[in-house]
């Protein structure tokens, strides 16, 4: 890939972010024949966690499918998915039935919801040509043995992308792979820690751009695009606002429209967020040794972030809600849910009740991909940040 | 699971006393919940599980007064007090979208545990497994607000379409040994919530039991393939559902079941259906509408089409007919692992690929159609059902007719909308050529007695 290296970082952000917007414009995955030769085929994975590595081991470039945003014509999917379903699910089946993901090869689902875990069952139906699974993460993470059975499960995807592709997925090809996704996530986190200390320097928006790009182009591709951003956002002169500091909650699955984050971004710093938090869950390096399957497995349980829909009795819903704003020492919380999202709308109200109890600010948002009006929200929001910055004054 | 010989049933039938399902069904239930009334006073432990994935066995050989709030939920439908309790949930800011049983249990808490059977216990341990997602959120709740230790089963279930696992294959192996993991864990959990040593060998007791229950089960289940059918599977069957959860492992369930079967068999015999002149055998696919089961069966008896069986059934009831398997006794914990991870495969999950069983059950029951019941709160049933039925009207050409309304939301129920379109899917039926010459009767004509 040609850097895209300039002296003015302002403008090498700029084109960078370009890039990444390109990229995601398509709620499709790029054709494998597009890609690098290293990849054969597609592999599309629904929210949240997937674990890539195995994937882009076997030469099937992971993409993280995250419906079809709101420019996405729905066509077919009326028919076929109720219209108290949530619109990542919905659109995500009319991707399904529209042919855009036809040349995907495996379409991975996993059980953070029964919404998510019937779109196996849609998709087997349509497009009986592709392998669609339903990848079983545990629910409990707490009893001895959960390392062990994610790893047998992840050694079982493995054998079965095999079996479907035809390419043998070396375990030393994955430890490469491991090497490769654990420099893009050490980037990611310095993404989100420049964020959380200096929040002027890359605005909500830019960051998201920035992660989400990884769901269209291949990792170490992204982590160029990355180093480089980094770096311009670094070097960038710019001075900081009378904003408050917020946490936004809500985007684990469903993907808030790019114009909402703008809104949120016009008033208010997000000094941390939950978004595509699958793509950065783990919140340390995985060991390149040993067995892959075992260090990832023993990641995904040991040294992860959380959200809604993991089940974990170590991690309150309320306290990590808490870490989350003391570690980024944040004035107050957006606690946004997607429409029809159980899991969301469930967590949505217990953190409300529970920053009421505290006395700790905090705005309820909800919202669809597939919105298109803002303003409303945008004088929520407006609203909402002036009465930080006036009480906090 | 076979079909008995005449000889079989006429010897059943000699012996059976009278026997009357629903009354008898009725008692045991209150008698369920007279037991819970002041348990937690007395220091009894108590657990709250769901229907789908339970560890009732192990939690039984401990025990524990088993609430079921899924069975809270549904009987405040039943007895149309629903709206208060959702009401007062949604007023406490509980989103109209979500499951209305979480919604009525929520109410529940709010009305400080009074339910209209009495008094619910507060849980001293809830098991919530997997299987719906919604269960782990609401036992969330519990945790929240009671301080609840839960305890999330995690149950692997069927991957894909056309996934096959059979018992002691290296799926099945896999499985079996992360839910025996957890089954130790949850064992060391409820000796210290109890105080008691567990006991391997009432585990094994309480198994046997469950046994016969399933042997009965599934005897029941394979009866309705007879036409005409003994039973509604969605009328009757939920009263025979519902001891089937409740009384799990208890001499009173074997009984009950022993009796039922006997019952049926009776029926079977007498060549009695459940209604007179059966001309339309449906299958229901989907969860009941609590607050107007009747009201929908009577919608449909009235042409002379009932429901000769439900997917309900097998997975309401945790899904062991849908196993092939038994608990072996000689090994109770190992075999309890095992006969989890192929209800999890084959009785529960494979919801999210319904239209392979349907397909089987259709031949298997001999069905005219499919009557789907779309549930907008409960996104387990509800979520792939659009597409089952237009994949099984593609690929089997079997006719379906598809309603919606809700579990206890009266607020969903749209009545001349249903019976307009229950009306159409008869008369369509009859298009086909099937039942020439049906009109609907009277209700109450139309019903055996
Ligand atoms: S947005 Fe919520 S309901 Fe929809 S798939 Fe994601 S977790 Fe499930
Ligand atoms: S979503 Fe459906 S299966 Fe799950 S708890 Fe609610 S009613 Fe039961």
């Amino acid at each position: 890939m040609p850097s895209t290296a300039t002296h003015d970082p302002e403008a090498q952000l700029v084109a960078l972010l370009e890039r990444c917007l390109a990229a995601i414009r398509e709620p499709a995955l790029p054709a494998a024949d597009t890609l690098s030769a290293k990849f054969t085929g597609t592999l599309g994975f629904f929210p949240s966690y997937f674990p890539e590595e195995i994937a882009h081991a076997g030469g099937l470039f992971p993409g993280n499918l995250l419906g079809g945003g709101n420019r996405m014509e729905m066509r077919l999917a009326d028919a076929r998915i109720g219209s108290f379903i949530c619109s990542i699910c919905r659109s995500t089946t009319e991707l399904a039935l529209n042919g855009s993901l036809e040349r995907m090869k495996v379409f991975i689902t996993h059980p953070i919801c029964d919404a998510a875990k019937h779109l196996a069952g849609i998709w087997s139906r349509n497009n009986p040509q592709q392998l669609a699974e339903i990848l079983y993460l545990p629910q409990n993470v707490n009893s001895a043995g959960a390392v062990d059975y994610l790893r047998d499960e992840f050694h079982r995807l493995a054998r079965d992308l095999e079996k479907h592709t035809g390419v043998v997925i070396r375990e030393d090809a994955i430890r490469s792979s491991i090497r490769i996704y654990n420099e893009n996530r050490r980037l990611l986190r310095e993404l989100y820690r420049i964020r959380r200390e200096e929040p002027w320097r890359v605005s909500w928006p830019e960051s998201y751009l920035l992660l989400r790009a990884r769901t269209r182009i291949p990792c170490e591709e992204h982590s160029v695009i990355l180093a480089e951003a980094l770096e311009a956002i670094r070097r960038r002169e710019i001075k900081t606002q009378d904003k408050p500091r917020v946490v936004f909650l809500g985007g684990f699955c469903e993907q808030p429209p790019l114009e909402m984050l703008e809104a949120i971004d016009d008033a208010c710093f997000v000094v941390d967020d939950d978004l595509l938090i699958g793509l950065r869950w783990f919140i340390q390096d995985v060991a390149d040794t040993g067995d892959p399957f075992y260090q990832l497995a023993l990641n995904y349980i040991e040294h992860s972030a959380a959200s809604p829909v993991q089940h974990d009795e170590h991690k309150s819903k309320e306290d990590y809600l808490q870490t989350m704003l003391r570690e980024s020492q944040a004035d107050a919380a957006i606690l946004a849910a997607a429409k029809f999202c159980e899991p969301g709308l469930d967590d949505q109200l217990a953190w409300s009740k529970d920053l009421d109890q505290k006395g700790i600010p905090h705005l309820v948002l909800e919202f669809e991909e597939k919105m298109t009006t803002f303003e409303q929200m945008a004088m929520q929001v407006e609203t909402f940040a002036e009465s930080l910055l006036f009480s906090l004054s | 699971m076979t079909i008995p010989s005449m000889s079989e049933t006429q010897a059943g039938m000699a012996a059976a006393p009278a026997f009357d399902p629903r009354a008898e069904g009725q008692r045991l239930i209150k008698g369920w919940y007279a037991s819970l009334q002041g348990a937690n006073e007395r220091k009894e432990p108590v657990a709250n599980i769901f229907v789908m994935g339970n560890a009732l066995e192990i939690l039984r050989a401990f025990d524990f007064h088993l609430v079921f709030p899924e069975i809270n939920s549904l009987q405040t439908g039943v007895r149309k007090v629903s709206e208060e309790y959702l009401r007062i949930s949604e007023d406490y800011g509980m989103s109209p979208d979500v499951c209305s049983y979480v919604k009525a249990d929520v109410g529940l808490l709010l009305k400080d545990m009074q339910h209209p059977s009495g008094k619910i216990p507060k849980p001293d341990i809830a098991v919530s497994s997997n299987m719906c997602s919604t269960f782990i959120k609401w036992a969330e709740i519990w945790e929240r607000w009671m301080k609840t230790p839960t305890f999330v089963l995690d149950l692997p279930g069927q991957r894909a379409a056309g996934w096959e696992v059979r018992p002691g294959d290296e799926r099945h192996r896999t499985d079996s040994r992360w839910i025996e993991a957890q089954f130790r864990d949850l064992i060391a959990r409820c000796e210290k919530i109890t105080g008691k040593r567990f006991d391997m060998g009432r585990l094994a007791e309480v198994e046997e039991r469950t046994n016969t229950m399933v042997r009965h089960w599934n005897n029941v289940m394979a009866l309705n393939r007879h036409t005409p059918s003994p039973y509604n599977a969605m009328l009757d069957g939920l009263t025979f559902i519902g001891i089937m959860n409740v009384y799990r492992g208890t001499a009173e369930g074997v009984e009950y079941m022993r009796r039922l079967e006997e019952h049926l068999r009776g029926k079977v015999a007498r060549g009695e259906g459940r209604i007179s002149g059966e001309k339309f055998r449906l299958i229901f696919s989907g969860t009941p509408c609590y607050v107007s089961m009747r009201r929908l069966i009577e919608l449909f008896e009235v042409w002379g089409g009932t429901f000769v069986y439900s997917d309900y059934l097998t997975f309401a009831a945790g899904g062991l007919d849908a196993t092939g398997l038994f608990y072996d006794t000689s090994r109770p914990l190992e075999s309890l692992a095992e006969v989890t991870a192929i209800a999890a495969h084959r009785g529960l999950s494979h919801q999210f690929f319904s239209h392979e069983q349907l397909a089987q059950q259709v031949k298997d029951y001999a069905a005219d159609g499919v009557v789907f019941h779309g549930i907008k709160s409960c996104r387990f049933v509800s979520s792939g059902m659009a597409d089952t039925r237009e994949y099984i009207a593609r690929t089997l050409g079997v006719p379906s007719l598809y309603i919606e309304s809700d579990l206890i939301d009266a607020r969903y129920w749209s009545d001349a909308q249903i019976k307009n379109r229950v009306d159409a899917f008869f008369e369509a039926l009859q298009q086909r050529g099937g039942a020439p010459g049906t009109q609907p009767a009277g209700a109450e004509a139309g019903r055996a007695q």
